[in-house]
């Protein structure tokens, strides 16, 4: 490298600026010190520090050095490029410098932060800076890409999270195309009776959302459909959907239902999975009498024509719009959009993953899902408190955390349980007046009117015991307890051990993430946290952002939510949509990948290692092709081609060896 | 199949009906059983309480002796064993300061400890080695219309759930209707039976031990099942004393290998059947 290196006296000149970030940085490097060190590097003809070097004062002192010093070159020490290098490249600019002829060195996390020694920090400090310094006398100028970008988005999932979302992004103008992986939109939310803490009823709110969906002239809604591939990048993306068959023509069903009444099945008999597999449905159905769009479907499992072709079809029969067709087959449909909106949900944690308290095996055990749909005037029972054995409880244990804060399933608070089994609590006591337990570990009502809820249930006589239930069963230790479900929990305020007989007990189960989230993140090329939620690009900062750009996260899929704060981060996201594509275009990092074709022998090493797909080989030329712009930069292509054909902006070999032989001197 | 065998001091004594219908069983369904040669005492929880270190080195013996002779499973019937042996391989594979103390004592005695050995339940070894459905082609006098309340006691489930549930253990009960018996629902399958309280604090002890032989007539049981020769000496020794306390419930303890042995035909004379201080007698009548 050393026959490149540019003589002393040709060396661009260099400015170096130091941040003390408040005390942050100068509480353990001494900044005055290293921008004295700098001022004697070769080439440096400007050396300042300065207080907040973020700050206007502090751009404009960069912007002014630039024009007055006819710096070529601006280096600056200071926090993290996540945060300000945008902010510095500006300032370069604005004193008419390329933007990319600067280098930012971080001296905050990497050094003031992590370091408890101010001379060890200090000279790390210097290390930094000098590698920086050397580095960037090899930059280039460079310009960043713009890429036009797609109006059309597409919403994935259908519950509250993504029916706000596209209406959002539909009553500003867009094309939206809202994917739902079940016969009708609604989600878990269509399953509710009533919401917390306002206790007004779950359909009443939702589904006049769910018809302006299917009414609105900017949403194509495809139910019964999921996302088979995703190709391409920010503001282009190329989806694949699957439509699955439903065996009735949507556009010609009018759901009124007739062919269910004529189905050759007399009585319904098969477990309706809407209503928890409490009620029963027919091989035609139709989920609820809301259910959008109101367009009956066929159950391949149990229907007698899609089983055996054996049937006589009294379904189609009764329809007199034909709208039936037993050799519907899956569809698929491609889709073109600049951005895309996750919004798939979560999965209610299976309660026979905590065997201790016996559901499957005591018929008196419930899921508050299950609870839900037996409190709802449109489910199995109409709204009447009955027990599997058709008795009515007269007293119900509800037990919080059921999957959730639990070393053994999931560690975290599922946030929503304390308050929906509040309501449980309110609904079961209104609806039979049986006394009501709840069995919690801390009561959670952190939301608008949740704490003052918590206050009404307390006045409505409902029983509070604090302590984690060990275990539910039949065992009767005295007459009373007989034929009783009994909960045996340690009571921590009044510090014993009870034993409480009742005959219903409502398992308060956690949210996890959908089973197949996994399969759906790489799909759509984002991340999972540990827990398997979908990864948010910043916790705080970027709730709705993933790592991926032009993908967007909202609701239940990210990290349990209620619904008010659901509907909060689905119109985010459908904003962040908004601002994407209003721009019209994307400006891309042009940190990436270029193959210099004469030198390229046509190998292919690199065309399976690109991780996002950004290499083509060319056939004809024998020449490997990157696409700049879905290259992102990773550099895994240029670090394996053989014959270093492949050159990375940024990225050059002068410029990592001078940074190395900088930071080594 | 082969194993080596860790009695521990039960199996030769309080549980003997448990060493016999064991060896009987495996030797009358192929498998073959070595005992483990100069075996020393387990510890029990009792000397892990006293000493932890040198309880891990007792313990570390026994696994070394194991690793030296072959590379087999060892089978520890007693939950106690079981128990102590498995958090002895966990512990010195966990731990290396532990385990650098305990390989130290060993050298001392001319071993060594590396970590191989695989410590076994026999009912893990039965339902998961064998399984079910071989175990079924044995089966010569299914124990029809008899009912059995399956007893795990604590030991071989917490705090290591290694072969089944912590709270709701299954395999003994697919053991019980592999011998055409009928396995009673009931949920204190892993309640405490009062351990060593039945001696030091029988107040307590006992009672522990009454609610579960009660619930268990209760519940229609004829006899209690169980894996652990400490839970079949406090359900079985002390009716008598219960009686005197609470009430006679007079229920035998069976052990499992005790009713797979009937099922497949061997003689009762060795499955040590008469051992039992509460008769079975009246219960197998039945066959």
């Amino acid at each position: 490298m050393s026959e490149n290196k540019p003589k002393q006296e040709n060396l661009p000149r260099v400015g170096f600026y130091i941040c003390h970030c408040g005390s942050n940085i100068a509480s353990m490097i001494d900044v005055a010190e290293v921008q004295k060190y700098a001022s004697g590097l070769p080439g440096v003809a400007v050396s300042r520090d300065y207080k907040y070097m973020c700050s206007d004062p502090g751009q404009e002192m960069i912007a002014k050095d630039i024009r007055e010093h006819k710096l070529e070159r601006l280096v600056v020490a200071a926090c993290s490029p996540n945060l300000h290098e945008e902010t510095f490249r500006k300032a370069a600019a604005r004193g008419g410098l390329n933007p990319f002829y600067f280098q930012m060195v971080n001296i905050r996390e990497h050094a003031a932060w992590v370091h408890e020694d101010k001379k060890s920090a200090t000279e790390k400090a210097k290390d930094l800076a000098r590698a920086a310094i050397a580095r960037v006398r090899f930059h280039q100028a460079l310009d960043k890409k713009r890429v036009p970008v797609d109006p059309n988005v597409l919403v994935v999932g259908g519950g509250i999270a993504g029916i706000h979302a596209a209406l959002t992004l539909a009553n500003a103008g867009k094309k939206v195309t809202l994917i739902e992986r079940e016969a009708t939109i609604g989600g878990h939310m269509a399953m509710f009776d009533k919401t917390f803490p306002t206790l007004d009823c779950a359909a009443c709110i939702l589904t006049p959302k769910m018809s302006a969906v299917k009414a609105h002239p900017n949403i194509t809604l495809l139910t019964y459909s999921e996302v088979n591939k995703v190709e391409g990048y920010v503001g282009n993306y190329k989806v694949t959907v699957k439509r699955k068959p439903r065996y009735v023509k949507e556009d010609l069903c009018v759901g009124c239902m007739e062919c269910i009444d004529a189905c050759v099945f007399k009585e319904a008999k098969f477990p309706d999975k809407f209503n928890q597999g409490l009620g029963k449905r027919k091989p035609v159905y139709i989920d609820f009498p809301q259910a959008t769009p109101k367009v009956v479907l066929l159950d391949p499992e149990t229907c007698i024509e899609l089983k055996t072709g054996k049937c006589k079809k009294s379904c189609a029969a009764a329809c007199d719009r034909k709208a039936f067709d037993f050799n519907q087959k899956e569809e698929i449909k491609e889709l073109q959009v600049g951005a895309i909106v996750l919004a798939t949900g979560f999965k209610a944690f299976d309660a026979k993953r905590s065997p201790q308290y016996g559901y499957g095996r005591y018929p008196g055990v419930y899921t508050a899902l299950e609870i839900e749909r037996l409190v709802n005037a449109s489910g199995p029972t109409s709204g009447e408190i009955v027990l599997r054995d058709g008795k009515h409880p007269k007293a119900v244990g509800i037990i919080h955390c059921v999957g959730s804060r639990d070393a053994k399933t999931n560690k975290w608070c599922s946030r929503v349980c304390c308050m929906y089994s509040l309501k449980l609590a309110h609904l079961i006591k209104e609806h039979s007046g049986a006394e009501v337990y709840n069995f919690y570990i801390d009561m959670r009502a952190p939301g608008k009117a949740y704490e003052e809820f918590y206050d009404k249930l307390l006045g409505e006589g409902v029983h509070f015991i604090r302590g984690r239930v060990d275990e539910v069963t039949d065992w009767a230790m005295t007459p009373d307890e007989e034929g009783k479900l009994v909960l045996r929990v340690e009571d921590t305020l009044a510090g014993f051990v009870r034993r409480i007989p009742v005959d219903m007990v409502v398992l308060s189960t956690g949210l996890e993430p959908q089973a197949d989230a996994q399969e759906v993140r790489r799909r759509f090329n984002i991340g999972c946290g540990s827990e398997g939620f979908f990864q948010e690009r910043h916790p705080k900062l970027a709730p709705v952002n993933t790592f991926t750009d032009g993908i967007y996260i909202a609701g239940a899929c990210q990290a349990p939510r209620d619904i008010p704060d659901t509907v909060a981060q689905a119109g985010a996201a459908a904003a962040e949509a908004l601002a994407l594509i209003d721009a019209g275009f994307v400006e891309l990092e042009p940190n990436t990948s270029h193959v210099v074709e004469e030198e390229c022998c046509g190998c292919k090493s690199c065309v399976p290692l690109c991780p996002y797909s950004a290499i083509t080989f060319d056939e004809v030329k024998k020449k490997a092709v990157i696409n700049e712009v879905l290259c992102k930069g990773c550099g895994v292509c240029a670090a394996a081609c053989p014959s270093g054909s492949i050159r990375q902006n940024l990225f050059e070999d002068d410029e990592i060896f001078s940074e190395i032989q900088g930071i080594l001197k | 199949m082969k194993y080596l065998y860790f009695p521990g001091c039960s199996l030769k004594g309080t549980g003997r009906a448990y060493e016999e219908s064991f060896l009987a069983v495996f030797k009358a369904l192929g498998l073959e059983v070595r005992e483990l040669e100069d075996w020393n005492c387990c510890g029990a929880t009792a000397y892990m309480s006293v000493d932890e270190t040198k309880s891990y080195a007792l313990a570390g013996r026994n696994l070394a002796i194991a690793e030296r002779s072959s590379d087999l499973d060892v089978i520890a019937p007693c939950s106690a064993c079981y128990l102590v042996l498995n958090k002895t391989q966990k512990g010195l594979k966990e731990n290396p300061e532990l385990r650098r103390k305990v390989v130290n004592a060993l050298k001392a005695a001319g071993l060594d400890y590396k970590g191989k050995v695989r410590v076994r339940h026999p009912l893990d070894v039965l339902i998961n080695d064998v399984g079910v459905e071989k175990l079924a082609k044995f089966i010569t006098k299914p124990l029809k219309g008899m009912k059995f309340a399956p007893y795990y006691g604590c030991q071989v489930v917490r705090p290591y759930s290694t072969f089944d549930d912590q709270y709701n253990p299954v395999t003994m009960d697919k053991l019980i209707e592999a011998v055409g018996a009928e396995c009673v629902s009931w949920p204190l399958k892993t309640r405490c039976c009062g351990g060593s309280l039945t001696g030091t604090l029988p107040e307590v002890g006992l009672r522990l031990a009454y609610i579960l032989i009660k619930e268990a007539k209760k519940r229609g049981a004829g006899a209690i099942v169980t894996l652990c020769p400490l839970c079949q000496f406090n359900l079985d020794g002390y009716q008598d004393k219960i009686a005197s306390k609470y009430e006679r419930v007079d229920i035998p303890t069976l052990y499992f290998t005790q009713i797979l042995g009937l099922a497949m035909g061997l003689p009762e004379s060795e499955l040590g059947i008469k051992r039992g201080i509460i008769s079975a007698e009246a219960v197998l009548a039945g066959r």
